[in-house]
Order: structure tokens, then sequence, then C-alpha cells
């Protein structure tokens, strides 16, 4: 096998790894681009979007928020806040990257949650498995974003085909593998808290940036 | 330049930053533990709150309507460890049912 050869993976071991995983991010950018288009966020951003991004809970959170009747500073926080995550996630792979400041800024755009897990399958971080399949993951998510817009201007009327419930159940999903942890779940309890005694008085958008403070749980010892 | 737009490049400027924090700002050092913390709830912490929102969100009110049951659906759904897009498509589908019924 090539990942046998001395010098260690090669970036088409990336890409051969990907592979398998390549209906999810194709399923999940599909669904991104037609709900960006059925609810008015418009396919060129949705596709920029993509391309820019390439973070697809932050994408759908920015979507919705503004589909809510959310502000746009309302918008940005909480993308922004969903992917704040990913500074923890850079600097676990920051050692492995090579070359000067300018080729690590280009490559480290390749890390996504399944990218990261596959690099680190082995034991260790290793850049090659890491860069091939962040490639692969992001051909896949802005193609499919692309194709996402095109079928989502033939549905009709977003909110009567149930496409908000779409959204909860999409965060739901992807809130599942934090809560397997004891802090996450009490943080993430508060939040709800927060957000429901807020939804009456505040405007769209407000209380879920409000709730964001309910991760100062995590300054406790 | 529209909303939507600024919120593209707002939000894509600041996720290149945070994957190229480790790699090109802190390098080899590690993250103050709290901060470390602080960071990582805040994921779950974001997508509850999109969660309820999303189910019980109104215009300055909690609603209580057939969003309920396609979310409860799709709870069923994940706890049998369905596809995260099977579990959209029922929550959408039967939200659309319970809209057509009453």
């Amino acid at each position: 096998m090539a990942t046998q050869r001395a010098g260690g993976p090669r970036i088409r071991d990336g890409v051969r790894a990907a592979l398998p995983l390549a209906p999810s991010p194709i399923l999940f950018g599909l669904s991104y681009g037609v709900l960006a288009d059925a609810t008015g966020f418009g396919s060129a951003a949705a596709v920029v979007m993509s391309a820019t991004t390439f973070a697809g809970a932050s994408q759908f959170a920015a979507v919705s928020v503004l589909d809510a009747g959310g502000t746009v500073a309302a918008a940005i926080l909480a993308a922004i806040f969903l992917n704040a995550r990913y500074m923890a996630i850079s600097v676990t792979v920051a050692s492995i990257f090579p070359g000067g400041k300018l080729r690590r800024l280009v490559e480290s755009q390749a890390i996504v949650d399944e990218s990261w897990a596959l690099s680190g399958r082995r034991g260790s971080f290793e850049w090659p498995i890491l860069v091939g399949s962040g490639l692969v993951f992001y051909g896949l998510w802005v193609g499919s974003t692309a194709a996402g817009t095109l079928i989502g201007g033939v549905l009709g009327d977003p909110n009567a085909l149930g496409l908000d419930a779409a959204f909860a159940a999409l965060f739901l999903a992807l809130a599942v593998p934090y809560l397997r942890e004891r802090r996450s779940r009490e943080a993430a309890a508060l939040a709800a808290v927060i957000t429901l005694v807020l939804l009456p008085f505040a405007p769209a958008g407000v209380p879920i940036i409000a709730a964001s403070a309910a991760c100062l749980l995590g300054l406790r010892r | 330049m529209s909303g939507v737009w600024i919120v593209v490049a707002v939000v894509g400027i600041a996720t290149v930053a945070f994957k190229a924090a480790g790699p090109v700002v802190i390098g080899r050092r590690e993250l103050p533990p709290r901060i470390k913390s602080l960071v990582e709830l805040l994921a779950p912490v974001m997508l509850i709150a999109l969660v309820v929102t999303q189910t019980f969100g109104g215009d300055q009110q909690i609603e209580v309507d057939a969003r309920v049951v396609g979310v409860g659906a799709a709870v069923v759904a994940i706890a049998l460890r369905a596809h995260i897009i099977v579990a959209m498509a029922i929550a959408a589908l039967v939200t659309a049912l319970v809209r057509l019924a009453v």
C-alpha cells in the first residue's frame, strides 16, 4: 500500500481516505443550496459562502437567522460563534503544516471537522491526509451547494414545506456528539433556557446571541 | 452591499482567520485552558439555541405549532441513529403534513 512507503502518506492517500465519506458533504451541500435559495439568501451568496467559509453548520446558521427575521449582526455573530472552535482545532494540528506563513494560511483552510478527524485517525495528525481529504470535501461542498441552489428554485414556499423544522433537526443532529460531555450538556441546557426566556421579548436573533453567554460555564474549574 | 453579502464577507474572513490561527499565528503553543474551554462550549451552546429558536421562535413570542411535531419526529429519528439528512427530511415532511392537516 502507498501508505506503507517510506516518507509516509501522500496527498493522494488523503484523497482516497475522503472518498468513502463523500455522500455526506454532497447531501449536506445540496440541502444547504436548497435551503439558501428557498429562503431568499440567494444562490450566488450561498456558493460564495461555501467557497470562502467552508464550514457547514455556521453557513446554515447564518441562513436560518436571516430567514427567521434576525439582523445581519445576529447572523454574523451566530456563525462566528459556531466557528470559533476552529481556533482550538487548528491549534491541535498547527505543527504539521510545512512551509512559510502564506502557504500555511492557504493550506490551513483544508481544516474541517471531517478532514481533521481523518488526519488524526492513525494516532498522530498527518498533513497529507488533512490536505488531501480537505481538498475533496471542499470540491464536493462547493459543487453540491451550486447544484442545490438550482433545485431550490423549483420548490415553493419554504415554510409550507417545513424547512424551518428541517433547520431545527439539522442543528440538533449536529449538537448530539457534543452532548456526550457533561459540561457541554450543562451549557447547552442553560443556552436553551436563556433562548426560551428571551424569545417573547427580544427581537429575532437576539436570544441566540444572548445564549452564547452560557459558554461562560467553561470558566468554572 | 446588501446584508446577505456583508454576512458572507465577515463570516468568511473570520473563519479563514480561525482556521489559520493555529498553523500561522499560535504555532506550537497551547491555547490558554480557560479560553479553550470557552471556545469548545460555544458550538453546542449555539447549536441548541438555534434548535430552540427554529422550533419555538415566533414574532417576539413562543409559538407551539406544527414545527414541534416535525422536530419531535426528528428527535426520534436521531435517537434511532438516522443520517442527518434523513432526520432533516423527516422534520420537513412531518411539519408540512401537519400544516396541511390543520
